[in-house]
């Protein structure tokens, strides 16, 4: 047998970089993602750019199965129909407890319908009410909806059809698609200060190395996954929630090119099925599900859980209760030994059939209906988490015969779901937007010329698909503003092409230079592996910053120590290894990851509060503040810098304006 | 649930760019060996049971064994996915099966013109807040205030 001492990928990494060629590619606007924002942006900016100028999409996967949603949805899950943006903006205002920027959240309840229709126009199907079957939502057929947000879809297509008319947008226009390139770094301009020039990334098929330049670029590239130590153990790490393959990079790359980074702190800790992670919106919203604990008990209603909402007034007794302080009562159950929690599936799903039996129905019209109900349960598994209808298989779990337990599972970092971290971005260019909020370019950074939507935005979340496909679109046009704006700018990049080669391939030179002085290359005192740094970096994000083993617990304390982990960490990122493309792309996500977990602790370092009750707790401060900016409190934005110049990081504070009254 | 394949079905789809599951997995897991003209999982650890390679395999060459940390054994979920429909065959681990069948969408593949008989905005309109396809009496240009 041969010495485990060598590569063991399908497409190997070049050592030698006089054979890795360097493609240069110059673009008006350049599109880094391939999600539901990069697909909105895409369709989006073609009517906006003038002709002649140019762009391109660049994505690391493939376009018709990228982003969050490449698995498919049961649900959209802001449609805003009937209700208003404000509404909408007070919704999602309480939910997030309080600190939320309003403007971007009203701008994008007035647009994110009509990204809904087009959806419908293209082919997603859309559940419509009895009577309105085949009548379509611009034609006022009325939507299933679950919630006062969410509407029903058959959405085992979904991106695959945004991605389709994407594309065909794309052709149209004649612009670029690029699959399967990663890009891992953003490029300053060489003469105008704080300003985008272009991109840089590698194929992940062929030894090759790209730099983009671009007057504007759009990075929507998703939020972070593997970050925290997930609940599974071995082949389950890739069973998290949100996608495994969103690394991060959104947050790292603006981040480590100046841009202004906003409530970083924030996270979002999913309650779901346990260990499958399935959606648990539809079993409350439509089938109406109760939750209890171990002992049957209604938890929600006790005495003790409604005295834990006061605590938090107003968003504790707001009528609907925030995501975070579900947890919380969840994490209270469990903590006294009344877990674990269920989903009470069997009660709702009977409750349907004896309200039928009730009306009088028939036994045959009744197990017709039944049909109905069962595989309508089902599919919510199917469109969007085919693995937990997989585990409920394994375990022979029906749900109409037995409930099934729920867990909050392990930490994510995302802007666009029930989270709000991101970066700090311009406001719609209009009156009614606070000063602080706009600096003329809708959902540019603090950056020049470089936007973000989607996971990207911070302090507004609630965007979902929909929002996020909306969001992009907002941005494109805006970068087609700038573009003309900034005809006369030509994107000067600093850097050589050799040597942004050299840093691209540096673990492939660290793997190579190194990888035969031991007989097993995944044990080596002179590098480390990406699979390695990642499983390091969820260890002690894990124990020290608040994961799921000290119940999302963390201190002054145990953040420096978290701290100190987190510089060797990124020391020790200079010595990743990588000997396939694939390992390449795995070094580069793990850089991300650590980077933007390290903002995240930051401001959880900074905001000497607990906010969000459920998602974090600060031991040594675990009240949430009621005071504003203005009153010396915590109801207020943190903001952080990282200073591409001298690699310093700085933390404020950032006043939170009310545009919507209560 | 770690997708993997079956080498009695899996042709390698002629090889290279053309392998259908390379060519989808969203987390560049499926690659091709061209010795064997056999796909496989290179890290499955980081499977995330997606499906999109099981739905694309023009074999119908992959299935998905379900996370040996995770599931007892037995349990089997596998898609059949055509042009406007999806069935789902589950087996469960007890031998009782359940078969579903889902619309997934209204129009033919490759049939989305996301242009045609839309608005073409001029120059002038770039420094207003409408979307292309939006007009000036949608919600679009509300304000607050028109809320209060």
């Amino acid at each position: 047998m041969a010495l485990p001492n060598k590569p063991n990928w399908e497409l190997l990494a070049e050592p030698d970089l006089s054979k890795v060629p360097v493609e240069e590619h110059e673009y008006d606007a350049l599109i880094v993602g391939g999600g539901m924002a990069a697909c909105g942006a895409a369709w989006e900016i073609g009517k906006w750019l003038q002709d002649g100028q140019t762009c391109a999409l660049v994505d690391k996967a493939a376009l018709e199965r990228s982003g969050a949603v490449a698995q498919g949805l049961s649900a959209i899950n802001t449609y805003i129909g009937e209700n208003t943006p404000a509404d909408y903006v007070r919704m999602v205002r309480n939910d997030l407890m309080g600190v939320v920027r309003e403007d971007l959240i009203f701008d994008l309840g007035r647009h994110v319908d009509d990204s809904v229709h087009h959806f419908e126009e293209w082919g997603l199907p859309i559940w419509k009410q009895k009577g309105d079957e085949g009548k379509k939502l611009t034609e006022g057929g009325k939507p299933v909806r679950t919630g006062k947000w969410q509407i029903m879809i058959n959405g085992e297509s979904y991106k695959c059809i945004v991605a389709e008319a994407a594309k065909a947008a794309l052709e149209e226009k004649g612009y670029d698609l690029f699959e399967r390139i990663f890009i891992v770094k953003l490029l300053l301009d060489a003469n105008k200060p704080n300003t985008i020039a272009g991109a840089v990334g590698f194929s992940v098929r062929e030894n090759k190395v790209h730099i983009f330049k671009a007057k504007a670029m759009l990075v929507a590239c998703g939020g972070a996954v593997n970050i925290f130590r997930p609940r599974s153990t071995d082949e389950g790490k890739g069973r998290a929630w949100y996608p495994v393959w969103n690394a991060g990079s959104t947050y790292t790359m603006c981040m480590q090119v100046g841009a202004e980074m906003t409530m970083m702190e924030n996270r979002f800790t999913p309650s779901r099925f346990k260990d499958g992670y399935g959606p648990v919106g539809a079993w409350f919203l439509l089938f109406k599900a109760t939750v209890t604990n171990g002992y049957g008990e209604h938890y929600l209603k006790s005495e003790a859980c409604q005295k834990e909402l006061q605590k938090y007034a107003p968003y504790g007794t707001a009528p609907i209760i925030p995501t975070c302080l579900r947890n919380h009562l969840m994490l209270f159950e469990m903590k006294e030994g009344r877990g674990p929690i269920f989903m009470d599936t069997a009660a709702a799903l009977n409750a349907f059939l004896e309200e039928k039996r009730a009306e009088g129905m028939d036994e045959k019209a009744l197990k017709r209906y039944w049909k109905e109900l069962e595989s309508e349960a089902w599919e919510d598994f199917l469109d969007m988490s085919v693995g937990q209808a997989g585990l409920w298989a394994s375990m022979n779990i029906e749900p109409e015969k037995v409930g099934s337990e729920i867990m909050p599972t392990e930490p994510y970092m995302l802007g666009s779901h029930s989270g709000c971290c991101g970066i700090w971005v311009s406001g719609p260019n209009e009156d009614w937007v606070p000063d602080d909020y706009k600096w003329g370019y809708n959902r540019m950074t603090t950056v020049n010329g470089l936007f973000t939507a989607g996971d990207g935005v911070g302090a507004s979340g609630h965007k979902f698909s929909s929002g996020s496909h909306a969001e992009g679109r907002i941005a494109a046009k805006s970068m087609a503003r700038y573009i003309r704006d900034n005809a006369d700018f030509t994107p000067t990049i600093k850097q050589s092409a050799d040597e942004l080669k050299a840093e691209i391939y540096k673990p492939v030179t660290v793997y190579y230079e190194n990888y035969q002085k031991t007989t097993h290359e995944m044990v080596n005192p002179n590098y480390i592996k990406p699979r390695h740094m990642m499983e390091r970096l969820m260890k002690y994000t894990d124990e020290y910053g608040g994961g799921w083993s000290p119940y999302y617990m963390t201190n002054g304390k145990l953040l420096e120590i978290a701290m100190r982990h987190l510089q060797w960490l990124r020391e020790d990122s200079e010595k990743m290894a990588a000997g396939g493309l694939h390992e390449l792309l795995r070094a580069w996500e793990n850089l991300h990851r650590i980077w933007c977990v390290e903002d995240h602790l930051r401001h959880i370092q900074f905001r000497e509060e607990s906010r969000y009750p459920g998602f974090y707790y600060r031991g040594d401060f675990m009240e949430a503040d009621s005071r504003t900016f203005e009153e010396g409190g915590w109801k207020c934005f943190v903001n952080s810098k990282y200073n591409p110049e001298t690699g310093e990081w700085t933390c404020e504070k950032k006043p939170c304006h009310q545009i919507i009254p209560d | 649930m770690p997708s993997f394949v079956n080498p009695e079905k899996c042709d390698g789809c002629k090889g290279g760019e053309k392998t259908a599951c390379m060519y989808i997995c969203p987390n560049d897991l499926m690659v091709l060996n061209p010795d064997a003209m056999r796909a496989y999982n290179q890290e499955p650890d980081q499977c995330w049971e997606c499906y999109s390679c099981v739905k694309i395999c023009p074999q119908g060459a992959i299935e998905v064994r379900h996370y040996a940390d995770i599931a007892p054994m037995g349990g089997y979920v596998q898609p059949m996915r055509g042009t406007d429909s999806i069935m789902w065959t589950v087996k469960f681990r007890n031998g009782n099966m359940k078969r579903f069948k889902f619309p997934i969408r209204t129009t033919p593949e490759g049939s989305i013109k996301p242009y045609e008989g839309k608005p073409s905005p001029g120059a002038d309109q770039l420094d207003n807040e409408l979307l292309f396809t939006e007009t000036a009496d949608s919600r679009a240009t509300c304000k607050p205030s028109d809320f209060s």
